[in-house]
């Protein structure tokens, strides 16, 4: 069961509108498929970002993995947490392990990604 | 991974790994554990107690008879005359250009009977080599597969391995030494051998009773089982060699900074090579690499100084000991020094390290 009140990619990030803008993570089959996480290059706060391009890489101890941009917009606010403790990442990847906020134009725009319905849909296809 | 998962080969633990929930990966041709838990935890597990790993996969061949010395002799590049049996030694099998074919460890059985100990993905390669180079074909004899394989490593090795054979069994067990245990009637070549670094031992046994002695040592609450991802941590911050990544048919042991386990003073397969290499030398040597964080270098990654490409990355990983990207790399000989910095980039990740002696972990 993913959490419902999400919306999702098909790239396996997440996505949480919190007081008009979004948060980023990704989800609990991406860390678990990724093992053990090591690293994490964060974004640069307030820079902007197009939709799909590379916000972030994941290291983890066999390989490193691109997370993408579910969405356009400014980076108004990084978790810094992961600096020092990447593997929240696999402990909580959808709450303590967020990886940053986007303020976005639109924020209308999240209902182009998929449903948590959707998304378990397109891993039970994927399996 | 280009490796497809039908076609794999399967252990005689094949399912206990799928029990115990296992990632499978595959691994030479093998549908192997990658990790059961995370790689993290299983490496300082084994750092700190025990680990228990499925090793069936790799080789194991006899040569036998009355010429078995002298012609094994010729075939590695370990002294074999002077070995006393029981003992163990490290080795290589070199083609005539010096390249390595194989790593491998010789067992002294009795003056007419020696094991070879290879890897899982040389195993068909080796056999042809050896079979080309030999006297007689009857001499040789592949057990890969009737043989299982199991390694119990860490400092709580020798205590498990006395509690599940018999007290004291390890005792007089001295490093590269083995002996035969009777075990319920399962005859188990015990030895003092390994590849985590650790106080350690590697079973050898009919491969009927895997399952049986796997359950015998994974039922000690110290033990935990322990897959390919920590097997290879494990190995990269003591500085092993992985065949196929940091040392192949391209180059010479010298190159690979093992000339210890490379005896001169006698006549073997590759020596001529070898002694034009220590007369006209060669440009690149095998060092191992810290790097400055917790990013890592992968393998392939171009190890860079002052702008140049000075080497290649052969191995890296997370070292779970040290907290950083560590890992092996085949640099130019006036960087292979201690401490040299330099950078370990990709075209798009450019990672900060030094060069460093192996072992990575003191």
């Amino acid at each position: 069961m993913v959490p419902q009140e999400l919306k999702y990619t098909k790239e396996h990030e997440w996505v949480r509108v919190e007081n008009g803008e979004a948060v980023i993570g990704i989800t609990d089959h991406a860390q678990s498929e990724l093992g053990d996480i090591t690293f994490v290059e964060l974004p640069q706060k307030d820079t902007e970002i197009k939709k799909t391009e590379a916000l972030s890489t994941i290291e983890s101890v066999k390989a490193a993995s691109e997370v993408y941009a579910p969405l356009s917009g400014k980076i108004t606010e990084v978790n810094e947490m992961l600096n020092e403790k990447p593997e929240i990442i696999n402990e909580s990847p959808y709450t303590k392990g967020w990886i940053c906020r986007i303020h976005t134009a639109d924020i209308s725009e999240v209902n182009t990604l998929l449903s948590a319905t959707d998304y378990e849909i397109y891993l039970k296809e994927n399996e | 991974m280009s490796e497809k998962k039908y076609n794999l080969k399967k252990t005689p633990l094949y399912n206990k790994h799928i029990e115990l929930g296992a990632k499978m990966v595959p691994f030479s041709g093998w549908n192997m554990p990658v990790q059961y838990t995370s790689i993290i935890d299983e490496h300082i597990h084994t750092r700190t107690k025990a680990g228990l790993f499925d090793i069936c996969h790799m080789g194991e061949f006899f040569l036998k008879g009355p010429h078995a010395e002298e012609e094994l002799e010729r075939l590695v590049t370990c002294r074999i005359s002077d070995m006393p049996e029981g003992k163990c030694r490290y080795g290589f099998m070199l083609n005539e250009k010096g390249g390595i074919i194989d790593d491998l460890i010789v067992f002294k059985i009795s003056s007419e009977e020696f094991k070879l100990v290879v890897n899982a993905g040389t195993i068909e390669k080796d056999k042809k080599w050896i079979m080309s180079r030999i006297s007689s074909k009857d001499m040789f004899a592949d057990e890969s597969e009737k043989i299982a394989k199991l390694d119990i490593q860490g400092p709580l090795s020798d205590v498990i391995v006395d509690n599940v054979f018999k007290n004291g069994v390890t005792q007089d067990l001295k490093r590269y030494h083995f002996k035969y245990v009777d075990f319920a009637g399962v005859k188990v070549l015990l030895s003092r051998t390994g590849y985590t670094g650790e106080l350690g031992y590697e079973l050898f046994f009919s491969a009927s009773f895997a399952e049986n002695i796997w359950d015998m040592f994974i039922k000690s609450d110290e033990v935990k089982p322990i897959g390919l991802g920590a097997r290879d941590t494990l190995r990269m911050e003591m500085g092993y060699s992985l065949y196929g990544s940091d040392i192949d048919e391209n180059h010479s042991p010298f190159e690979a900074n093992l000339d210890k386990f490379v005896f001169m003073e006698k006549c073997f397969i590759g020596k001529d090579a070898l002694l034009k290499q220590s007369e006209y030398g060669f440009s690149r040597v095998l060092k191992g690499f810290v790097c400055e964080t917790r990013r890592c270098a992968r393998s392939h990654f171009n190890v860079v100084s002052g702008g140049n490409v000075i080497g290649e990355v052969t191995s890296g990983s997370f070292s779970p000991c040290l907290k950083k990207g560590i890992g092996l790399c085949r640099v130019e000989k006036t960087f292979a020094v201690q401490d040299t910095p330099v950078i370990l980039t990709d075209g798009k990740i450019d990672v900060p390290a030094k060069i460093k002696d192996v072992p990575l972990l003191k």
